[in-house]
C-alpha cells in the first residue's frame, strides 16, 4: 500500500498539483486531515493543472474528498486515468444528493404532539376492541364448549400462577417483617402495642398484599406475555395462525386472561398469608407476642370484608394486566426495537393502570369493611 | 499472478458425527467470480461463514488475504473483516436505524471519519446501487425485498471491499428483479474490481455472475473451474443439478 500524497510542481506561471498513492479508506486512515490542509492552501487553489495519473488507486472516499475539495465541480484542466475519472463521475452526482435532507416541516413538534394523541386513542380504540373480542369469545365457548383452550389455560395457569409462588412468598414475608417492625417501635412509645394486629391485618390483607402482587405479576408474567405475542407477530406465527383458522384471541389471548384471572386471586391469598406469618414472627420478636393471641385477635379485629376485597382486587388487577399485557404484545411491529419498547410499556403501564383500579376500589368501598366506616 | 484472495486447505467441518467438509481444498484468485453450488446440506452456506469467520472448521485452514481468520490479535482481526463485505440472505439489516444510519454504520465505527464525508459517501453508495436520495429516510421494515437487498449491498460496499460475498443473493425476489439485481452486481464489481464468492441455487444467476463455478457435494468439491467446462463433467449429481436448471428456465423462454 502507498500513502496518498501531493506534490505541487511550478510550470511556468501557475504550480501543477500533482496527486500520487493510494486515495482509499485505508490509505487515508490518520492522513485525511493533512491531506485537507494541503490541498486547502493558497499553491493548491492556484494550481492550473491536476495530474492524477500517480493515483494508484481511488474509491468513494478519496472522489468525496476531491471533488468537496474542488467545490464540487472538476478542475479545468485535469490528467486522470480512466478508473479514476470514473470514480470522480460518481462522485458528481453528490451536489444534487447531498442536500437532501429528512423531510421535515416547521410543524413537527405539533404534528408529533398529534400524533401522540391519535395513537393514545387508537391504543384505547384498539384494547376496547380486545375487551369485545373477549367477550365475543366467551359467548362462543358458552355456545360450544369443547372449543375451550383448556390446555392453555392450564398452561398458563401453572406459568403464571404456580411458579410465581416461591417470589411472592418470599417477597411478602419480608415486607410483612419490615412493616411489623417499622410498626412496632412506633407502637411501643404509645404502649399501643396490641393495634400491631389490627395495622397488619387491614394493612396486608386489604391494600399491601394485592398491589405487592400485581406488581411483581405484572413484572414478571406480563412482559413475558407481551414479548411471546410480540415475538410470534415478528416471526408471523400468529398470522400462521389465522391461516388455519384458529382465531388469535381465542387460543392466545383468552387463555392468559383467564388464567391470570384466576391466579392472580389465590397468589393475594397467598402471598398475604405469607406476609401476615413475617409480620407475626416480627411482632413476637420485637414485642412478644404471642402467635395465639396474633391469630385469635386477627379475625376479631379485621372483618372478613377486607378479605373479599383482597379478593376482588385481586380478580381486578389480573385482568388489567393481561389485557394490558396482550394488548401490547399484539401491537408489536415486525422489529426488534418496537419489540423491545412494547415490553417495556407494557409493564409501565400495567402498574399504572393496577394503581388506577386500587384507588378506584379505594374511593368505592370506603364504607365497607372499616372500623370507622 | 499474485496471491489468491482466499485459500482454503484441507478443511474439516463436521456437526456431531455427520461430517460435511472432508479435506477441501479451494483457492479463489483475486478478481474472479466464484459461485458455490451444490444440493441442500452440501454445506455451501457453511462454507461461507467459515469464510466469514462466523464459524470455525474442525481442521484445516482458511486464509483470506494471505492471513488467518482467527490470529489471536482482536486489532489484525477486525482490519481483515473490515476488507470484505457480506450479504445476508435476508439483508440483515439493523431494524432500528433507517436506511441512512443502516449504511452509515460501519462508517461510524471507524471512528475518524467527520459526519460530512459519512453523509457524501452514503449518498454515493445509494447511488451506485440505484436508490433515490429520499430513500435514505425509510425504516427497513417500511421496504420491499428487491429494496432491502440494494440496501445490504450498500451497507456491504461501506467500507470499500475488495471481497463481497454473497449468501443466495437473488432467493426471495421475482425474475424480473432477481435479473435487475444481477446486473446491478456485474456493474459495481467491474466498476470496484471486486472479487465476489456467493452461494446461490439459481442457473439464470450463476450463468450470469459467474467465472467459475465450484460444485459441493459428497463433503468435497466435485468440479471446480469455468461454467462451460463443470457443465460437461460426467458425474450424476452436476448433470442432474444443470438439467433441472434448464427445465426451470424453459417455460420462462416460451413466455418470452
Amino acid at each position: 500500500m502507498n500513502a496518498p500524497t501531493v506534490s505541487f510542481d511550478r510550470e511556468g506561471a501557475a504550480p501543477v498539483a500533482s496527486l500520487q498513492g493510494d486515495w482509499t479508506l485505508q490509505g487515508l486512515e490518520g492522513r485525511i486531515d493533512a491531506l485537507r490542509a494541503a490541498l486547502d492552501t493558497v499553491e493548491a487553489r492556484a494550481a492550473a493543472r491536476w495530474d492524477l495519473t500517480g493515483i494508484a488507486r481511488i474509491d468513494s472516499l478519496g472522489a468525496c474528498l476531491l471533488w468537496r475539495i474542488w467545490g464540487d465541480r472538476l478542475p479545468a484542466t485535469l490528467d486522470a486515468g480512466e478508473h479514476t475519472l470514473a470514480m470522480l463521475e460518481s462522485a458528481s452526482a453528490l451536489g444534487v444528493r447531498s442536500r437532501v435532507t429528512p423531510p421535515t416541516t416547521s410543524f413537527d413538534s405539533l404534528a408529533a404532539l398529534g400524533r401522540a394523541g391519535l395513537s393514545f386513542a387508537r391504543q384505547i380504540g384498539d384494547l376496547v376492541a380486545l375487551i369485545g373480542q373477549l367477550l365475543l369469545d366467551l359467548l362462543h365457548i358458552a355456545r360450544r364448549p369443547q372449543d375451550a383452550p383448556l390446555r392453555e389455560i392450564s398452561a398458563n395457569l401453572y406459568k403464571t400462577g404456580v411458579s410465581a409462588l416461591p417470589i411472592t412468598a418470599l417477597v411478602g414475608f419480608l415486607i410483612g417483617v419490615v412493616l411489623s417492625y417499622l410498626s412496632a417501635l412506633q407502637l411501643k412509645t404509645f404502649g399501643a402495642d396490641v393495634f400491631i394486629v389490627n395495622i397488619l391485618g387491614i394493612g396486608i390483607v386489604r391494600e399491601l398484599g394485592p398491589v405487592l402482587v400485581a406488581v411483581l405479576v405484572a413484572g414478571r408474567s406480563g412482559s413475558a406475555m407481551t414479548a411471546q405475542l410480540g415475538v410470534m407477530r415478528v416471526t408471523e406465527e400468529i398470522d400462521a395462525l389465522a391461516t388455519m383458522g384458529v382465531p388469535r384471541s381465542l387460543r392466545l389471548v383468552l387463555p392468559k386472561v383467564l388464567a391470570l384471572v384466576t391466579a392472580l386471586p389465590l397468589l393475594v391469598l397467598w402471598t398475604s398469608s405469607a406476609a401476615l406469618f413475617g409480620g407475626m414472627v416480627a411482632a413476637s420478636i420485637q414485642l412478644d407476642m404471642s402467635y395465639g393471641f396474633f391469630l385469635d385477635t386477627l379475625p376479631r379485629v379485621v372483618p372478613i370484608a377486607n378479605l373479599y376485597i383482597g379478593l376482588a382486587k385481586g380478580v381486578a388487577f389480573g385482568l388489567v394486566i393481561a389485557l394490558v399485557a396482550c394488548h401490547f404484545g399484539l401491537s408489536v411491529k415486525p422489529n426488534t426495537e418496537s419489540l423491545s419498547s412494547n415490553t417495556t410499556r407494557s409493564v409501565v403501564s400495567a402498574i399504572t393502570c393496577v394503581i388506577l383500579v386500587d384507588a378506584l376500589f379505594a374511593i368505592a368501598t370506603r364504607h365497607i369493611g372499616l372500623p370507622g366506616g | 499472478m499474485s496471491a489468491p484472495v482466499i485459500d482454503i486447505r484441507r478443511l474439516v467441518t463436521r456437526f456431531g458425527t455427520n461430517v460435511v467438509h472432508q479435506d477441501i481444498d479451494l483457492s479463489v484468485a483475486a478478481g474472479e467470480v466464484v459461485a458455490l453450488v451444490g444440493g441442500s446440506g452440501s454445506g455451501k452456506t457453511t462454507l461461507l461463514r467459515q469464510v466469514i469467520g462466523l464459524l470455525q472448521p474442525d481442521a484445516g485452514q482458511i486464509r483470506v488475504f494471505g492471513q488467518p481468520l482467527f490470529s489471536g490479535d482482536a486489532l489484525a482481526d477486525r482490519r481483515l473483516r473490515q476488507r470484505f463485505g457480506v450479504l445476508f440472505q435476508q439483508g440483515a439489516l439493523f431494524s432500528a436505524l433507517n436506511v441512512f444510519e443502516n449504511i452509515a454504520f460501519p462508517l461510524r465505527e471507524l471512528r475518524w471519519l467527520d459526519g460530512a464525508i459519512i453523509r457524501d459517501l452514503v449518498m454515493m453508495k445509494l447511488a451506485m446501487v440505484e436508490l433515490e436520495p429520499r430513500h435514505a429516510w425509510l425504516m427497513p421494515s417500511e421496504l420491499s425485498g428487491g429494496m432491502i437487498k440494494r440496501v445490504a449491498l450498500a451497507r456491504a460496499l461501506a467500507l470499500e471491499p475488495e471481497l463481497l460475498l454473497l449468501d443466495e443473493p437473488t432467493a426471495g425476489l421475482d425474475p424480473d428483479r432477481s435479473a435487475a439485481f444481477v446486473s446491478l452486481i456485474r456493474t459495481l464489481r467491474g466498476q470496484l474490481g471486486l472479487t465476489v464468492v456467493l452461494v446461490t441455487h439459481d442457473i439464470d444467476t450463476l450463468a450470469a455472475l459467474a467465472t467459475q463455478v465450484a460444485v459441493l457435494g459428497e463433503r468435497r468439491i466435485l468440479a471446480y473451474g469455468p461454467l462451460d467446462h463443470v457443465m460437461n463433467v460426467d458425474h450424476p449429481f452436476i448433470q442432474n443439478f444443470f438439467a433441472s436448471g434448464r427445465l426451470q428456465r424453459a417455460p420462462d423462454v416460451t413466455v418470452r
